[in-house]
């Protein structure tokens, strides 16, 4: 699955920005809050690409555009190179579906198991009732879940069998691609890895494309193919995720890896150096928006916006960066 | 050598629902010295959020909570009266929550609260309380501690409220500090500073933590102690090295296994898992909790487990022996 | 396959929702006293033509005032007395149910079907709906009920389909406030933004997925706006301004018995004790239902 990628990108995403209005009072104009600021992705088939970043860096912004739950305020989401807009809705949910966070809250209360399975395919009228049951039942063997579950309700299971289903749900249809937004973070670590062998089990088998979203870079690590690093609305950087692993560059993905606290007891708690600020989405910094957490930060830094340094598949938006000369890969200058 | 600040023995809580019994957690013992971070470690139903509150006396009257030892600096926190216990929370032993959004009453400044938890305790005037809020605030790593006093809780971020939260703590300058998931709701750059300062403090200051947490990242790096819950059982205890460098219990071994570890776990391998669920502890309970899960189990861990140690301070609950080999 | 399979053994323990649901209504009280006496209410006025010997209309000034049988001079053909005009009080009150009730459900049907869709399309689209909605719910808040009522009658006269469509478009601002935040939290949860990802269409979201999760809160308003309706119907039939006599309603007998209040009371407290229950019972059932279908709202 690695060397040259000349096919089509399954899901392209070309400069997108999406931009909120922000009410500041009751009499007060809004404000736009930029949640989005020029995001471009490209994601091929059986790719795994982690979208990593904290609170506030419009990941879930971005996976909810993918979704067709909100719209660009500009820019184009292209599926097999074709543009689809807010009509194309139902023919964007049979290619791409999500996996939630919360499987508390993603599963209808009311619902039994197989009507939330089986949502799908009544919705884009796949099959009849026969082979629909038929279907629940194959995803529900997938998924390691025992049929008697489809009669029952999401009150009687534990949340890593509701994700279990969740998953169930989202690969009925056979989409290309999942989204999986977060969605080992709210459960029990010795459930995380069941349901993370799952996914990567699944992927093999059905040749699925993931966007993974997460901020446990462990998990990030051991899944990814591909990883795009958002700070503040905007892709700090993009590699291979062995090449990130190996080399971070940017110094917030520097700060990310270096908080990632591996269970070895003779190291302490790491001091990140990135300063007590904390960025305001509605008035983000001028310049690199990242600069008054930066520890390498110059005057530069908090006056012109850094360049999109790219060389190849990969990207570092930096001040400190260069593309080498025969323009194969990133250095530092 | 000085007593220890904290010492539990045999601690149970037992919550009555419906027709039958729920017995979250089934005689655990610790004891915990000036000093000292004891990590309490599990997953979700392993009893350890309970602990913590029952040692705060936090838990609601239809909870029942019993124990052979419960002392705080010598004193029976079993028996005593309410308004004692009032006495010592907030100014002895101090709390910190897992959910800075929410733990922060919205309607008052931070000063007023920060003031507030001084002045329960201490005959002080609102100048010297605001005082020694700043003072604190500063020490939590807060600049312009003066205009961050007059702001309301939603002005803040997650990171700064959680800041807030242990200067709180730390206004009558308690000796035991319990702290149940303080960073679980962070960003992760956010979560390593609030470890840093926790641990600083708590060495300037001489005091006690305790750290109930799930993340075995967080207590490798932090903990003197380790008590690994399970099931409203602790499993395994000891210090923070014997337990990484050779976990004797079966879960602890398998929770080891199943976290990714950059640089160690194979990217593309499946992880180690723990098949199965936490099975109910309604009712009577029998033998060992974790035998369903075990792949280790015999007949005999259907009868009641024996208390093993390892070596020296490092125990367990099982009947096997600790396997040399290292964790893969 | 490497990843291993959820064990489910003992998993499925808890019970299905309908069943927790059953299980909760028959341990309380309040709900089951309401589900009681509103079944006998309801058992009185299908059945009247049965229990009744007379009829409600026919006049027999000969009998008048007769006491009910509990009392001294009463006459055992007719159990609970008779009134000024000497028809018979047990077969009024029997059929007197059934205006109530039809009051009751009618008004409250016509409300919730008003208020719902006002309130559903309010919280689940907000922006602009939201602001007309409660735009129209502040206007309609802002009106006293009776008054307009007393309005509306005294222009076109009074008469049971008037007093009940009049309600009916008065008494719908309860449904419109509950189902409209009721919906809005729902909106949020991720098995709707599960849903539209699916691509599920507004009307079946709207259907399928958010309907049934309001449908408790639904029914409690619903059986308290009935109350409400039954009560105000009294009222307005006791100032002469709703159902027009002979029509047995419990409002205008208490009416018609109040100038003989001190020496023949049982014209007032017949109808006055019934309604009491009825709408007693109402309240029951609907507080037994919102406790038993949220007991985490009962603190």
């Amino acid at each position: 699955m690695s060397g040259m990628k000349n096919r089509e990108p399954v899901l392209e995403l070309t400069n997108i920005t999406k931009t909120y209005q922000v009410k500041q009072g009751m009499f007060s104009k809004p404000k736009p809050l930029q949640a989005i600021g020029g995001v471009s992705l490209r994601l091929h088939k059986k790719d795994v690409l982690g979208l990593v970043g904290e609170s506030g860096c419009g990941k879930s912004t971005l996976a909810k555009i993918l979704l067709g739950l909100e719209q660009p305020t500009s820019g184009e989401v292209l599926v097999d190179g074709k543009e689809i807009g807010p009509a194309d809705r139902q023919l964007l949910a049979r290619r791409i579906q999500p996996i939630f966070q919360d499987p508390y809250s993603s599963l209808n209360p009311r619902k039994s198991i197989e009507e939330i399975v089986s949502l799908p395919l009544v919705v884009h009228k796949i099959g009849d009732s026969a082979s629909r049951s038929r279907a629940v039942a194959k995803m529900l063997d997938l998924v390691g879940l025992p049929e008697r579950v489809r009669r029952g309700y999401p009150g009687q299971l534990s949340g890593g069998q509701r994700q279990r289903v969740a998953i169930a749900r989202a690969l009925v249809i056979n989409p290309e691609i999942v989204i999986c937004d977060e969605p080992t973070s709210a459960l029990d670590v010795s459930i995380q890895s069941q349901i993370l062998n799952l996914l990567a089990d699944l992927r093999e088998e059905l040749g699925l494309t993931y966007l993974f979203i997460s901020h446990n870079l462990a998990v990030i690590e051991h899944l990814a193919t591909r990883v795009a690093v958002m700070y503040l609305g905007r892709i700090v950087e993009e590699t291979s995720a062995a090449d990130l692993f190996a080399g971070p560059k940017h110094p917030y993905t520097r700060a990310l890896l270096d908080s990632v606290l591996t269970p070895d007891p003779s190291l302490a708690v790491p001091d990140i150096h990135l300063g007590a600020t904390f960025p305001n989405p509605i008035s983000p910094p001028p310049g690199c928006h990242f600069h008054p957490r930066c520890p390498l930060a110059t005057d530069l830094c908090a006056t012109k916006v850094p360049p999109h340094v790219q060389a190849g598949s990969s990207h570092v938006d930096c001040h400190f960066y260069e593309k080498s000369a025969d323009g194969l890969s990133i250095q530092p200058i | 050598m000085t007593d220890p600040i904290l010492n539990v023995r045999n601690l149970t809580v037992d919550i009555p629902i419906g027709a039958g019994t729920l017995h979250a957690v089934r005689g655990i013992d610790f004891e915990l010295n000036r000093g000292e971070t004891l990590c309490i470690v599990g997953e979700s139903g392993s009893g350890k959020s309970l602990t913590s509150l029952a040692i705060m006396g936090l838990l609601g009257k239809r909870l029942q909570v019993r124990a052979d030892v419960l002392e705080f600096e010598g004193r029976d926190l079993r028996s005593m009266p309410p308004r004692e216990m009032r006495a010592l929370r907030g100014d002895r032993m101090a709390m910190i929550f897992q959910e800075p959004m929410t733990s922060l009453n919205p309607a008052y400044t931070i000063g007023d609260q920060l003031c507030e938890a001084l002045r329960l305790h201490r005959k002080v005037s609102k100048a010297e309380a605001m005082t020694r809020a700043a003072d604190l605030l500063g020490k939590v790593g807060i600049t312009a501690a003066e205009s961050r006093l007059r702001q309301f809780p939603h002005q803040l971020s997650g990171g700064l409220r959680q800041r807030v939260m242990i200067a709180m703590a730390l206004m009558c300058e308690p000796d035991l500090i319990i702290a149940d998931e303080p960073t679980t709701a962070l960003d992760v750059t956010i979560q390593a500073q609030i470890l840093r300062l926790l641990a600083d403090l708590k060495r300037e200051m001489n005091m006690a933590l305790i750290l109930v947490t799930h993340d075995l990242g967080v207590v490798a790096r932090i903990a003197d102690k380790v008590a690994v819950m399970y099931a409203g059982e602790i499993v395994e205890s000891g210090s923070a090295k014997a337990i990484f460098d050779a976990p004797a219990h079966p879960y602890t071994r398998g929770l080891l296994n199943c976290i990714p570890v950059p640089g160690k776990t194979k990217p593309g391998e499946p992880l180690g898992s723990i098949p199965g669920i936490v099975p109910s502890l309604i009712g009577t309970v029998s033998g060992c909790a974790f035998r369903s899960r075990c792949e280790l189990a015999v007949e005999a861990c259907a009868t009641t487990v024996p208390e093993r140690s390892a070596s020296g301070e490092h125990m367990y609950r099982c009947f096997h022996e600790p396997l040399k080999s290292e964790v893969a | 396959m490497t990843s291993t399979p959820a064990q489910t053994a003992e998993s499925i323990v808890a019970l299905s929702p309908g069943a927790m649901l059953r299980r909760r209504a028959f341990g309380h009280y309040g709900l089951l006293f309401g589900l009681a006496v509103l079944g006998l209410v309801f058992a009185a006025a299908l059945f009247a033509p049965l229990l009744a010997e007379h009829s409600p209309y026919t006049q027999n000034l000969a009998a008048r005032m007769k006491p009910p049988f509990w009392m001294a001079g009463a006459d055992p053909s007719h159990l609970l007395g008779t009134d000024q005009l000497g028809r018979d009080y047990l077969a009024r009150l029997l059929y007197g149910a059934r205006i109530s009730l039809l009051i009751g459900i009618v008004t409250a049907v016509i409300s919730g079907l008003i208020g719902t869709t006002l309130g559903v399309a309010a919280g689940y689209f907000g922006g602009k709906v939201d602001l007309a909605v409660t735009f129209l719910i502040n206007v309609r808040l802002a009106m006293p009920v009776v008054l307009v009522a007393l309005a509306i009658v005294a222009l076109f006269g009074g008469s049971l389909q008037i007093v009940i469509l009049v309600l009916g478009f008065l008494l719908w601002d309860r449904f419109a406030v509950v189902m409209r935040s009721s919906v809005m939290q729902i909106r949020g949860l991720e098995y709707v933004n599960a849903a539209r990802a699916i691509g599920c269409t507004t009307p079946r979201i709207l259907l399928s997925e958010i309907m049934p999760n309001v449908v408790n809160n639904l029914i409690v308003v619903m059986t308290l706006e009935m109350a409400h309706a039954i009560l105000l119907e009294a009222a307005l039939s006791f100032l002469g301004l709703g159902v027009q006599p002979p029509t047995p309603s419990w409002g205008l007998m208490i009416s018609e018995g109040k100038e003989m209040m001190l020496f023949q009371p049982w014209l007032i407290t017949i109808p006055g004790i019934a309604l009491f229950l009825l709408v007693l019972a109402i309240n029951l059932l609907g507080d037994g239902l919102r406790d038993v279908t949220a007991p985490e709202a009962k603190g």
